[in-house]
């Protein structure tokens, strides 16, 4: 419960941001707002020790019970790792944008508010057990993602991405929520761990495969998977702290999540393993080759932020296929798992701390190119340290965590070649190869990120601004990484066991029933020369040697042609969508109401009439009517008279009135139909509205016909008395046919039982329906806001002109 | 709009309180008898139209000197809450508590979570409904 | 009376629609008017109109009639008296700014889109 409300925390601190923004414009907002991760994560870290034994904390608030929607915070080993990266990097985050982001330039209260909303949503998509609030989450995360990307509006680029990441990734989402509904049909719950346990029934569903390819769909999307990657590196308009977090550390994370989360449900299929496992080493590769290509600091990163989250997602590949192997937990099998866990810790830190680093070079040169950087080493040595560090871990070299994790990488990699459950039994073995390719390369451009930085000729004539080194506040955050990079490696087994162990006991439940089953033991050293290990040596060989002929060979980048790459696909695709959409209405929005008003009216009737016609629905009767009175022949008579008034009245005065003395008609025909509630308010409201068009009258033109031809009233007649005709026949079928009687019984029999009350209409509007009261009041607001906006604000048509100049 | 009848102003003076007074009644006794907090809300409002009428929007404004954007903003908000409080007592949105209470001068008297969201009804109703008419009012 | 109403309902959306329809920007305000009028009795007489008693609680009745309708109207009254404030403010806002109240001179032109 407690949990529940924590995971609101942030939402609920980004409230008060606005007017700590500016009200204390003398303090930078972030040092309040860094209060929210870091006592998030000291309470998260609590729960550790629980944790560890493979205890699991679960909250739960009920949303909407009758769907089974509930907000949960299912804390097991996996969204704990998931949370405490989410907090842990969002404090470290918080704290780097302190120095960062000017507090006199920059709109900081947009930025904090952003940033809030996003740790909600993060943790809400890694602790919610329910998919549908998972989902909500899941969109949350893109929403704030989109409005980080386009903190600096006005730049056409940050636009760009921002709605490119934007549609892309919802795309995903839409198609995860179909996979998620699919879920639901097979297995009449929302909830994922119950999903989980009647896995082996799911898995005999016609449906299973359709859910598996579209929850992938979500996670390729979120996860920057190829061919979907293209946002990510257009994502990198953001301000660097956002990229470092979102875009490296944790949204980007969500979609291996998911794919780990549900990974228990679908390793069953062998689509899934050959899919995920397919789609991440292509990634792995795809990513890690361009990234060499690029030039922006940023977009190395992005390159290479795709590439590694390829390289996790085919280890969850392999961990899935853990589960078609008999006794995988006492055989090399069990490698890939802890490999996934373990890199995704490895890589939040290693991959922070360069984005910081790529921050500080930018904040403090002026520029992100690197043509234009080098020689910054002599100029930023703490920098270089922390660059050197992390990149050298990024290439898995030693004495850092990345080391470790490229190792294990590789062994789950090398399992692949022993699985015979792909359809071509060589398969596994191409992607072994590929993966290691790609290893090549990430060395490569791990090598050229940080040398052709710090190292070289600097060439100050060329930088903006001249490079000094960066304020130690700035450095504290991606000093801190750094270290975590190399402790890692010092006590990998610490780390195993208190995090990554729990959380591959949640991946991987049918070869585990505690964390404490997990038996791997990271070791630096095996004592003996390992096939990993010369895997290791040959890439660094390789790695170093193509590193050395880079100038030789960058070139080569050019020969691809620029039309056939995905980004002109997505490019295109967004403009033939825009223009053709405009085109196709254009061609039936002529801008004259009144021809929107027949196409609708006329479409109405005829949909209508021709039902009533084709399934011969039209029917009178006159049994069990309610008598007529005299009263009521009168005030019939009287509400006809003054409707005609309205239509043949010359003066403004005589129309206005009459439709007045309809409305109070109106009123004493609801006296009739004893509806006392209704009665008094009719009466108010006409009141008050005559007041209302006297009051608008001094405003308003004089009642005046246009000359409309005879042509023009005719067809407006017809379509009238079409749509009359209709609505007649329609009540009169509706009220001599009655198919179900009402269900106003309910109301009328617990009105005093149940909801305290003794007047059934007020008793529904405030409680039995008080949703649709609640959207009245608020559409009444909006309608007085509307009006305070139109007449205060006076937007006319000089001031149009003018801003057009 | 301006007016200086004072037989029109007079008898305004007395009706206005006669209105809302049935205003607050009408409010108070809608769970149980017709009447609730939009027709509560149209009432006042109009009673305070009748003043509009009588005297003219200074005046008006000077007596009863709110900000009906403020009154929006703190009835939906007074909905929303009651609404929303539900949750925290872990039952689902919107569930409305009540009991009977032995209060002195009123005797058994039912309070009902239900009245506080009728409550933002009327202050939304009151508040929109003369933000509209000023705003009509007040523009030349 | 139930088939009596539907005439009548059909005979005020009849009218409400030709105003709407026509060029004049009051009249269509008026239509609008109408319309809601129309409406609010169609809810109204789908209801039936048995039942001897208005929908509260006394000693000794049982035979209400049916509350549903009236709730539903009760909200649409509310709703249709804001939207003839904003309609009647665009109006004349649309009046003063483009001094015309001729719909066929309203349409937007290609500019302005």
């Amino acid at each position: 419960m407690i949990s529940v409300l924590l995971l609101f925390a942030p939402v609920a601190a980004a409230l008060f941001v606005p007017f700590l923004a500016s009200r204390l414009r003398g303090i930078h907002t972030g040092w309040f707002v860094l209060a929210v991760p870091v006592l998030l994560f000291i309470y998260y870290m609590g729960f550790l020790p629980q944790v560890k034994d493979g205890g699991v904390h679960i909250g739960e608030l009920s949303w909407i019970p009758s769907y089974g929607i509930s907000l949960t915070s299912y804390i097991d080993g996996l969204s704990l790792m998931f949370s405490l990266l989410i907090t842990g990097i969002g404090a470290l985050v918080v704290l780097y944008s302190i120095f960062y982001l000017d507090k006199a330039k920059e709109r900081l209260g947009n930025f904090y508010v952003y940033l809030l909303m996003f740790m909600t949503a993060m943790l809400g998509v890694v602790q919610s057990d329910n998919m549908i609030a998972l989902y909500g989450f899941w969109e949350l995360t893109s929403i704030s993602s989109f409005l980080l990307i386009g903190y600096w509006y006005t730049r056409d680029r940050s636009r760009f991405g921002a709605l490119k990441s934007m549609m892309i990734t919802v795309f995903g989402g839409l198609m995860m929520l179909g996979g998620f509904v699919l879920l639901y049909l097979m297995g009449g719950t929302f909830s994922v761990r119950e999903l989980v346990s009647m896995a082996p029934e799911l898995a005999e569903h016609s449906l299973f495969t359709w859910a598996l390819v579209l929850v992938l769909l979500g996670a390729f999307t979120k996860s920057a998977q190829f061919p979907f990657y293209i946002w990510l590196p257009d994502a990198m308009e953001a301000p660097t702290p956002v990229s470092a977090y979102l875009h490296s550390a944790t949204m980007v994370k969500a979609g291996l999540y998911l794919v780990a989360r549900f990974t228990p449900i679908f390793a069953a299929s062998e689509i899934w393993v050959w899919l995920v496992t397919s789609v991440g080493v292509l990634t792995l590769f795809w990513g890690s080759f361009f990234a060499v290509k690029q030039t922006d600091l940023k977009g190395i990163l992005a390159f290479s932020t795709v590439s590694q989250l390829g390289l996790i997602m085919s280890l969850l590949g392999a961990s899935a296929a853990a589960f078609h192997v008999e006794g995988a937990a006492e055989t090399m099998f069990k490698y890939a798992g802890f490999a996934a866990i373990f890199h995704l810790v490895n890589h939040a830190a290693f991959k922070g701390s360069l984005f910081m680093v790529a921050g500080i070079v930018d904040h403090e040169t002026g520029t992100r190119d690197i043509r234009k950087l080098g020689g910054l080493m002599a100029l930023m040595p703490v920098t270089f340290t922390i660059a050197l560090i992390g990149s050298l871990s990024m290439a898995g070299l030693p004495p850092f965590g990345g080391f470790l994790s490229k190792e294990l990488f590789l062994t789950g990699m090398l399992s692949l070649g022993e699985l015979d459950l792909f359809a071509p039994a060589s398969w596994g073995t191409v992607l072994l190869v590929v993966a290691w390719i790609a290893s090549v390369f990430t060395f490569i451009y791990s090598f050229y990120f940080v040398f052709r930085t710090f190292t070289g000729k600097h060439k100050p004539d060329l930088l903006p601004k001249s490079a000094h080194e960066a304020p130690a506040g700035m450095l504290i955050s991606p000093a801190l990484l750094g270290l975590i990079v190399v402790a890692i490696f010092f006590v990998p087994n610490f780390v195993g066991d208190w995090i990554v162990k729990p959380a591959v006991a949640a991946v991987q439940p049918f070869m585990y029933g505690s964390p404490a089953d997990v038996d791997v033991h990271v070791a630096a050293w095996h004592g003996h020369i390992t096939p990993e290990l010369m895997m290791t040596i040959g890439i660094v060989i390789a790695g170093l040697v193509l590193y050395w002929l880079l100038p030789k060979w960058q070139g080569a980048y050019r020969i691809f042609p620029e039309y056939l790459t995905l980004n002109r696909l997505y490019d295109s695709t967004m403009i033939f969508a825009e223009t053709g959409m405009n085109r196709l209405s254009r061609s039936y929005m002529n801008g004259l109401i009144r021809s929107y008003l027949i196409y609708m009216f006329a479409g109405i009737v005829i949909i209508v009439l021709g039902s009533m016609v084709v399934k011969d629905a039209f029917a009178v009767s006159f049994e069990g009517t309610a008598p007529i009175g005299p009263i009521e022949i009168g005030l019939l008579a009287v509400l006809v008279a003054s409707v005609v008034t309205t239509l043949i009245a010359r003066k403004r005065l005589t129309a206005i009135l009459a439709l007045g003395a309809a409305g109070y008609v109106v009123a004493l025909l609801f006296v009739i139909f004893k509806a006392p509630d209704l009665a008094l308010t009719q009466l108010v409201i006409e009141t008050v509205s005559v007041a209302l068009y006297l009051l608008a009258f001094y405003h308003l033109p004089k009642l005046s016909r246009h000359d409309e031809k005879r042509k023009f009233r005719v067809g407006n007649a017809i379509i009238a008395a079409g749509v009359g005709l209709m609505m007649a026949l329609l009540a009169m079928s509706a009220s001599s046919q009655k198919a179900l009687p009402s269900i106003s019984q309910f109301y009328k029999d617990t009105v005093y039982s149940e909801a305290g009350g003794g007047n059934i209409v007020n008793v529904i509007l405030v409680d039995y329906r008080g949703f649709d009261t609640l959207f009245e009041i608020a559409v009444l607001s909006i309608a007085a806001i509307g009006i305070l906006g139109m007449i205060k604000l006076r937007l006319s048509r000089k001031g149009d002109q003018h801003e057009k100049q | 709009m301006k007016s200086s009848d004072v037989i029109i102003q007079t008898t305004t003076k007395v009706v206005f309180f006669i209105i809302f007074l049935f205003a607050i009644h009408i409010f108070f006794a809608g769970h149980y008898t017709p009447g609730g907090g939009f027709v509560g809300g149209l009432l006042t409002a109009s009673a305070i139209v009748l003043l509009l009428l009588a005297f003219d929007i200074r005046t008006v404004r000077k007596a009863l000197p709110f900000n009906y954007t403020v009154i929006i903003a703190i009835g939906l908000l007074l909905a929303l809450g009651t609404a929303a409080a539900s949750i925290l007592f872990n039952v689902p949105f919107f569930t409305h508590a009540y009991d009977y209470f032995n209060l002195p001068l009123f005797g058994e008297t039912s309070l009902h979570s239900a009245m506080l969201f009728d409550l933002g009804v009327y202050l939304v109703v009151v508040g929109a409904t003369m933000n509209i008419i000023l705003s009509i009012g007040s523009d030349d | 009376m139930e088939i009596l109403m539907s005439v009548i309902i059909g005979f005020l959306f009849m009218a409400a629609v030709y105003l709407i329809l026509s060029r004049s920007l009051i009249r269509v305000i008026i239509g609008t008017g109408l319309l809601s009028h129309g409406a609010h009795l169609l809810i109204l007489t789908m209801g039936g109109f048995s039942g001897s008693a208005p929908p509260v609680l006394a000693d000794g009745v049982t035979d209400f009639v049916d509350p549903l309708p009236q709730a539903l109207i009760l909200t649409a009254i509310v709703i249709s008296f804001g939207v003839t404030a904003v309609f009647l403010v665009m109006a004349y806002r649309a009046y003063q700014e483009l001094e015309t109240d001729n719909m066929t001179l309203l349409k937007g032109n290609d500019e302005h889109d």
